[in-house]
């Protein structure tokens, strides 16, 4: 059995991998045109792909029998660690492009320090995954930019969206307990570190699009198991083969 | 004792499903090959995190060695260092134009965030020419882009840089 706090902490890398994986898949067969539905597929293959090794990494720090797919389909919304941003329902393009964006800026900074780790297996599937980013990153930004500086409805769309979202970012620079513990240790990103550098892309590419941050409060708590009630909804349909069939291979 | 090389040799007749010009060798995903008295190991990559085919590749080299005879062989993944296009074979980046797909062009400045940033052109496979514009940035598998050449009007996949 590994640390609890190194398997809380990877538990949440790998969630928030899932989660949003989940999400972009919910676009599949759906996108506006079929070029960006490939495209929004393909991002949550490279993210699941990602959930897949920390999960690996999660089960083998907790030991026994635990497998990936049991922590995937296994826990209740409760056991989940992903930040609240990525749980957030698609709603129309424009907010599932700007959760990408928010998400791809703060991952694509994160991940670059990750590759420090003391965990060498964190650091690597960091190494591997900050190249998988880059990409989501500049298509993501580019479709802020478009859509912001776009017509008078896509620019409102994405006004909608910013207010929407912004306050589930705050999370992602306050570290829970566990992550504080594992600061010190050298295994987890001080993420607060990478505030600046997330803030000065974002604040770039919302000038370009002609949109505002807005001056809210931060809610947060789902590092800690305190969901929004879109992961409920979310888990009902992702979990349910596993859970009325435990265990079933195809 | 089996030599490394014929190993090397069997692995190049394992193709990359989603590529089947291509074989494993030729994407550079085979790292090492080890062999001794306790069988054979074989080191591989993933190109993408997410690359579906992986576990078909697995499946197949697992085949091929059977195929020769090898049993006893040990498949180990490694994620570190992380792939990249650059150790794609020339003879790789031959067989990939000659079937359709522009091969990658030399890592140098991809990699980067900045919005709107483009690689240098990529020549069509078909006509060879430069006169070509991007599609999409993600294209039938995650390893490829949707490009369309303006001269002979074909859209062509572009296995990007990586």
């Amino acid at each position: 059995m590994g640390y609890p706090a190194h398997i809380d902490y990877s538990l949440q890398l790998a969630d928030n991998a899932l989660i949003l994986g989940h999400r972009n898949s919910e676009w599949t067969g759906h996108g506006p045109i079929l070029e960006q539905d490939i495209a929004l597929s393909n991002i949550a293959l490279d993210l699941i792909g990602q959930a897949r090794y920390l999960y690996q990494h999660a089960a083998r720090l907790i030991g026994g029998k635990v497998t990936e797919d049991g922590l995937a389909y296994g826990r209740d919304a409760w056991d989940f660690r992903n930040c609240l941003l990525v749980e957030q329902s698609n709603g129309d393009w424009g907010k599932t492009i700007l959760r990408q964006f928010l998400f791809s800026a703060w991952q694509y900074y994160f991940y670059g320090q990750l590759r420090n780790s003391r965990d060498q297996e964190l650091a690597a599937i960091a190494e591997k995954s900050v190249k998988e980013v880059t990409y989501h990153l500049r298509w993501s930004g580019e479709w802020v930019i478009r859509l912001g500086d776009g017509t008078e409805e896509s620019h409102e769309r994405m006004r909608r969206a910013v207010d929407e979202l912004w306050k589930y970012t705050g999370e992602m620079f306050a570290p829970a307990a566990y992550e504080k513990e594992l600061i010190r240790l050298g295994i987890a990103v001080d993420a607060g570190e990478i505030r600046p550098l997330w803030g000065e892309k974002v604040g770039e590419v919302f000038n370009e699009a002609g949109l505002e941050i807005p001056v809210t409060w931060m809610q947060g708590g789902g590092k800690e198991g305190k969901h929004t009630e879109q992961l409920g909804y979310l888990l009902a349909e992702m979990q349910f083969l596993q859970r009325a069939y435990p265990n079933c291979e195809w | 004792m089996v030599e490394n090389a014929q190993i090397w040799s069997m692995l190049e007749e394992v193709y990359d499903p989603e590529v089947p010009v291509l074989s494993v060798a030729d994407l550079g995903i085979i790292r090492e090959v080890r062999t001794g008295e306790d069988g054979i190991e074989i080191v591989i990559t993933p190109t993408y995190s997410g690359c579906p085919a992986m576990d078909v590749i697995r499946t197949n080299i697992r085949m091929k060695l059977m195929e020769h005879g090898y049993r006893d062989v040990r498949l180990t993944t490694v994620l570190s260092p992380a792939w990249t296009t650059e150790w794609m074979t020339e003879r790789g980046k031959e067989k990939l134009a000659a079937y359709g797909i522009a091969p990658p062009l030399p890592l140098q400045q991809v990699c980067h965030p900045a919005m709107f940033h483009r690689e240098e052109a990529i020549p069509c496979p078909h006509c060879h020419s430069y006169h070509t514009t991007l599609i999409s940035e993600f294209g039938s598998t995650a390893c490829k882009a949707l490009y369309r050449c303006e001269d002979c009007r074909e859209p062509f996949d572009y296995f990007k840089c990586h």
